[in-house]
């Protein structure tokens, strides 16, 4: 009924990604949860520059002090300062999660895309793999390999890629599936295209845009995981300071000392809700229903 | 006596991006008698749905009221509570819907979705609503009512569905009907049965209608008086006969002067330019920027819908003018070609989409399904264009799909020349690929919505000729000029075009392999009638530049007409006749040919459709004997069962396939 | 339809049978085993060499394999590595107080979840609507731990209206759970309503914008009728699959809620193990809740199936 006659002349990827961009922004979920986004990734940059105190500095006669003028939130059990491991608390989650998550989206994108193109007997058995893999609970699958190896970032990283990128392959599938029956796949293949070609030019430009937003879920999650493991005790190794842990800390200390729970509790609930936020908005940009997805 | 339904400057519209107001719909006035038959014709993006909608009191999600009433039976229908509104819509006022799958409830069986609008409409004690509801079902000349009673709406065809639609609208015993697009995507025997049905029952009951479509053949069937609809606006409304024949708007004029004809070998004219967006017509008549007879006044002062002697109503400063213009402009003569070499060549071409089951394949088991298609043997001359026609389910597309090389034969070869062609495209060399080319029905399908023009051009190019990078633009710009598109295009993406700017630009990429062959599937249909006629006129050109060899796909056999040398005739998938398109068109022809040709319906009043046979939709052929054997309305016996018919040919190359002999084909 | 249904459980059958063997040849592959675990730091020569012995770990693998898949059919899982208790045993009375979690949690949030996803799509870009819809986003994404951190801070610590903790042992009759578990169902709850109602809010907004439903508004038909007969048994058909992969998680992933309530469930059970290294248990329950979860959603499947009528007939016909 609108039909919208061409002003703009211009159509780089470059400007695209602006045009998405401004969507994400102009939209009140978009903004706020970008902004948060960006907060916590400036802050874990720069946090090791602006804390007030050694993150690992424990002082005795500081012990479970609430927040004052020194220690504007309180000290923790070994009176180190919570604002400063609060601060610091996310590194590790971000450096951990910000190198799996591309990697995850990566290879369980090109190997849904694969299958999804081939399909037949091969697909078919690829497929009850990856459901077989899927019904194992994610802690599982990740403690088994973390009490085995350690929890150093070598293993956790290659770890949450790997089990993380399954889910990928069935939603890369999918979106292939639905790329592959459109008329310009058919068009670019009646013209003598190689398969490589289609995917890169026909293919990837289309199914990108759902694996921006599964990848934006995929980090919540891994996130998820990754501080979940840190409060079970599997994961970072103290004193390094990081939410899960001061959580599972002041945990049994948090009906005296309840502000050495509540600042990384805010902290790490923020990140993922700004997360979570943007990548809604980016959906809603981008034209893809994410809500019809449940938790895998 | 009083009107029906009485629209009084009624304005639409919608907030845009901008934040401004847009108008979809500006100062309607329409009244309707009781028993008379409206039409609203006018092409996509007229308000045409909008205003029947309107006219129920119900806007889409976006939409809202500007300005002036709707009055159904002296009910204001924006003003009334909302058990009133129920208490009208479906009742004395009813709609049959454009698309009755999507309108149908998928998770209830017909005969609970009729008892709801029995329950909620009529007076009859609920004792009764199941005799009525089998009732209904007969008087719309469905087959089996108590059968469909039973069955999910996703289980009928859209005939039946259609038909469905009909008896729930009537089952509020209405005064008035409301139909939007009712028949548009149905088969042409199927449309022209479900017309028929809606006359019939329109007399019958002296209901009034309200028809919604852009197709005037329909329009010229079922209705006493046209309502032209342009950008919005009412820009011609008169009696049937006048506005089809002597149409007092230069818009209508173009409008039915780009409707291809099946009595008229020329090609129709194309109307140049695209009505404005919703808020952007000007402060002159909105239609100034494409009419003929413009003038300094047009662009400066909007002209009012005033009567003219004759007895319309007409939105134009120069009506007189634009009735002697009629005829003035004349359709290009359709370029035609001698057979001279062979082209392309299917030699007894079978199609099957069905794969045997694992188990069976496990067993050892012979599927005995029978081929999609089969039996195919079609020699195409250099530089002519045969046009495929068919029913839906005819097997056409499948059988541009296997020249492609996209679906493999079963049987038989394709052969370009002598030389036979692989079976796969991904076997064929670069030479093979780069003479047949492929087009599309629907661009915004064909075209990759991330690719701009340029990139989209370059595809061919970059394949099949290597080209550079500066190579690459300057042959773009000729390709894209080839097809009367600008160098300016080329940085736009398809979600930037018109829909006729997006098939263009298909085309030009089918062209920019200089192709040998070129096939065309459906490449009109999703487009309007004026922008239908450029892109006939595009195609025409270019096979007498190029001298390209066509096959032309199409279910509207008035553009085959209009565009073919030779037609080749289709059911389920097996040839009927083939021929000449004159030979086929006219004179002798298959009984199937002539159920098709009878169900054509011309923009004229005074034509009717001939129906001779059912419009039943077929799953499958039949075993054995003739494919139409089933529906034949001169079915001669058992040998139709059990025999394949002969090809009776007239000596030259028009030949039928059909048991009844030649001369008693008439 | 038999054809159909007989194709899906072997479907079914086979991704538990690689679920199966994925199991089994992780644990092979990776370093150490039940005896290194049992013995600890005496894992070493002659010690070594015998419990593996008389563990029959020195067999060849597929005939372990074999061994070890036989048993599970029949429900034996062979012994713990520590303690040497029949797994079977001990996984019982854990895989009940799960399930009896998991029914608690369902039976609150799924008639919660899709009364407020209804609502919510009925009443979209509504106050309502943006309030669940916002809360949910919360719910869906705060880690259980967070949340559970802070609800017993606030009911336990603060309010002290719920315990905080559960110290009912594993064994104890199902009624003794009250009121312990109504903090971790909550919690539970709460995460599986915001996915839940997530996906009916989006399916009843799509189904609302249908051509059908315009055709019952136009048809007369009173809008709660329209709601109720037209759409919501269009929108609701797939919250089934959704519901089906929530209680698999529930079952498979609430792990962190019951270590933070101390419940005596599967999870902990297997956090344990795995903190033991007692593989033959952890093997016991990844076997079982890989089941659970195939089980769940091919009952999902074939209820959709069952339900709609369109993929009814695509089965009878036997595509």
């Amino acid at each position: 009924m609108t039909e919208i006659t061409a002003t703009r002349t211009e159509n780089t990827r470059l400007q695209r990604i602006g045009a998405v961009l401004r969507d994400v922004m102009a939209r009140p979920s978009g903004a706020i949860g970008l902004t948060l986004v960006v907060l916590h990734l400036v802050l874990a940059i720069v946090s090791p520059w602006i804390v007030p105190y050694d993150y690992k500095a424990m002082d005795s006669l500081q012990m479970l002090k609430p927040p004052s003028g020194a220690h504007w939130l309180g000290t923790d059990h070994l009176g180190r300062d919570v604002l400063t491991r609060t601060l610091m608390g996310g590194r590790e989650a971000l450096l951990v999660t910000g190198i799996a998550t591309p990697i995850a989206v990566i290879w369980g994108g090109f190997v849904g895309i694969f299958f999804g193109l081939v399909g037949g007997r091969l697909d078919e058995v690829l497929m009850r793999v990856v459901d077989a893999f899927l019904s194992l609970p994610w802690i599982l699958k990740m403690l088994v390999l973390i009490v085995t190896f350690g929890t150093g970032i070598e293993v956790l990283i290659p770890t949450l890629a790997f089990f993380y990128g399954i889910p990928v392959i069935r939603i890369a599938r999918a979106a292939t599936h639905d790329v592959v029956a459109r008329d310009f796949v058919s068009a670019a293949r009646a013209r003598g295209h190689g398969r490589i070609t289609i995917i890169r030019r026909e293919l990837l430009p289309n199914v990108l845009d759902t694996l921006m937003v599964e990848g934006a879920m995929r980090w919540s999650w891994m996130l998820l995981a990754f501080s979940s493991l840190s409060f079970l005790g599997f994961g970072v190794s103290p004193p390094t300071p990081d939410w899960g842990l001061m959580i599972a800390d002041g945990r049994g200390l948090m009906s005296f000392a309840p502000w050495g729970v509540l600042a990384p509790v805010v902290a790490l609930s923020s990140l993922i809700i700004g997360i979570n936020l943007t990548a809604d908005a980016l959906a809603k940009a981008l034209g893809i229903d994410r809500a019809q997805k449940a938790p895998v | 006596m009083s009107a029906l339904i009485d629209i009084r400057d009624v304005s639409v519209g919608f907030t845009g991006r901008d934040g401004r107001t847009r108008e979809v719909l500006r100062n309607i006035d329409l009244t309707v008698a009781p028993g008379e038959s409206v039409g609203l014709v006018g092409e996509s993006g007229s308000g045409k749905s909008t205003l029947a909608f309107a006219a129920m009191g119900y806007l889409k999600r976006g939409l809202r009221l500007l300005g002036g009433s709707a009055a159904f039976n002296g009910n204001d229908m924006f003003a009334r509570s909302r058990q009133e509104l129920e208490r009208i819509r479906g009742g004395q006022l009813a709609l049959i819907p454009q698309n009755s799958g999507q309108s149908l409830t998928p998770t209830l069986r017909i005969g609970a979705q009729l008892g709801e609008a029995l329950r909620l409409h009529s007076a009859l004690p609920v004792g009764q609503h199941g005799a009525r509801v089998i009732e209904l079902l007969s008087q719309v000349r469905l087959p089996d009512p108590e059968g469909i009673v039973a069955r999910f709406p996703h289980e009928l065809s859209g005939g039946q569905q259609q038909r469905v639609a009909i008896a729930m609208a009537l089952a509020g015993d209405p005064v008035a009907l409301l139909l939007d697009e009712p028949t548009t995507g149905l088969d042409v025997t199927t449309q022209a049965h479900i017309l028929e049905l809606l006359r019939d029952i329109a007399a019958e009951r002296g209901m009034a209608m309200v028809y919604v479509s852009h197709d005037l053949g329909a329009i010229a069937r079922v209705c006493d008086r046209v309502v032209v609809m342009y950008a919005g606006e009412v820009v011609l409304e008169g009696p049937t006969r006048q506005v089809l024949r002597a149409p007092a708007h230069p818009y209508a004029q173009g409008l039915l002067a780009s409707i291809p004809r099946l009595d008229d070998a020329t090609l129709p004219v194309a109307l140049d330019g695209r009505p404005p967006a919703p808020g952007e017509a000007g402060a002159g008549c909105a239609f100034a920027d494409r009419c003929a007879l413009v003038q300094d006044k047009c662009r400066a002062t909007r002209p009012p819908l005033a009567a003219v002697e004759s007895g319309e109503r007409v939105r134009c400063f120069f009506a007189d003018e634009a009735r002697r213009d009629r005829g003035r402009r004349k359709g290009a003569a359709p370029v035609r070609y001698s057979r001279d070499s062979a082209m392309l060549t299917l030699d007894d071409l079978s199609i099957s989409y069905a794969r045997p089951h694992l188990i069976d394949q496990l067993l050892g088991r012979s599927s005995d399904l029978l081929p999609t298609v089969d039996d195919i043997s079609i020699t195409i001359g250099k530089g002519e264009t045969l046009g495929l026609v068919g029913e839906s389910g005819s097997g056409k597309s499948t059988i541009l799909k296997t020249i492609a090389g996209l679906l493999p034969p079963a049987g038989g070869t394709v052969a370009v020349g002598d030389h036979p062609l692989p079976r796969l495209v991904e076997q064929r060399d670069p030479n093979q690929l780069r003479q047949i080319q492929l087009i599309f029905q629907n661009p915004d399908d064909s075209l990759n919505p991330r690719h701009t023009v340029a990139d989209i051009l370059e595809q061919p190019l970059k394949l099949y000729y290597g080209l550079s990078s500066t190579d690459l633009r300057a042959r773009s710009v000729q390709v894209l000029e080839r097809v009367r598109l600008g160098a300016h295009y080329l940085d736009r993406l398809p979600s930037q075009l018109s829909g006729g700017e997006k098939q263009r630009v298909a085309i030009a990429r089918a062209f920019a392999a200089d192709p040998e062959i070129v096939l065309c599937d459906e490449v009109t249909s999703a487009l309007d009638v004026s922008v239908q006629a450029a892109v006939m006129d595009l195609l025409n050109d270019l096979k007498a530049t190029q001298g390209t060899t066509y096959v032309f796909v199409s279910h509207d056999l008035a553009v085959v007409r209009a565009l073919s040398d030779r037609v080749a005739v289709l059911y389920q998938g097996r040839l009927c006749e083939i021929g000449q398109t004159d030979h086929v068109f006219s004179g002798v022809s298959h009984p199937y040919t002539e159920v098709l040709l009878g169900a054509v319906l011309e923009p004229d009043p005074d034509t009717a459709p001939t129906l001779t046979a059912d419009d039943v939709v077929e799953r499958a052929p039949p075993a054995q004997g003739c494919p139409f054997q089933r529906r034949c309305p001169r079915k001669v016996g058992t040998i139709c069962e059990t025999d394949t018919p002969p090809w009776q040919s007239n000596g030259g190359d028009h030949a039928i396939r059909c048991h009844i002999a030649r001369e008693d084909l008439a | 339809m038999l054809r159909m249904l007989l194709r899906r459980l072997f479907l079914g059958a086979i991704t538990v049978w690689i679920v199966s063997v994925i199991i089994f040849a992780g644990v092979e592959v990776l370093p150490g085993d039940a005896c290194t675990a049992f013995l600890e730091r005496e894992a070493k020569g002659k010690l070594l060499e015998n419990c593996r012995e008389a563990q029959g770990l020195n067999r060849p693998a597929v005939e372990r394999y074999i061994e070890w898949a036989s048993g599970a059919v029949r429900g034996d899982f062979g012994v713990s590595a520590n303690g040497q208790k029949s797994i079977s045993e001990l996984v019982g009375n854990r895989l009940r107080n799960s399930l009896l979690l998991a029914i608690c949690a369902l039976g609150v949030g799924v008639p919660l979840a899709i009364f407020l996803g209804v609502v919510t799509g009925l009443r979209r870009d509504k106050p309502v609507d943006l309030f669940f819809s916002t809360a949910a986003v919360f719910a869906m994404t705060i880690p259980e731990f967070v949340s559970a951190t802070v609800l017993i801070l606030v009911f336990s610590v603060w309010l002290g209206w719920l315990p905080g903790i559960v110290l009912t042992s594993a064994g104890a009759p199902a009624s003794e759970f009250f009121p312990e578990i109504l903090l971790p169902v909550i919690v539970l709850a709460m995460v599986m309503t915001a996915h839940i109602l997530r996906m009916v809010r989006s399916s009843v907004i799509e189904v609302m914008a249908g051509d059908y439903i315009q055709m019952a508004i136009l048809k007369g038909v009173p809008y709660w009728r329209i709601v109720f007969r037209h759409a919501l048994p269009n929108a609701l058909l797939p919250a089934i699959n959704v519901v089906a992969l929530t209680i698999a998680w529930l079952l498979g992933g609430v792990v962190v809620i019951e270590v933070v309530f101390n419940y005596p469930g599967l999870g902990r059970m297997m956090i344990d193990a795995i903190s033991d290294r007692d593989l033959p248990v952890v093997q016991a329950i990844a076997l079982i809740v890989a089941t659970v979860y195939v089980g769940v959603n091919l009952t999902a499947d074939l209820m959709t199936m069952f339900l709609n009528p369109r993929l009814r007939t695509h089965a009878l016909r036997g595509s």
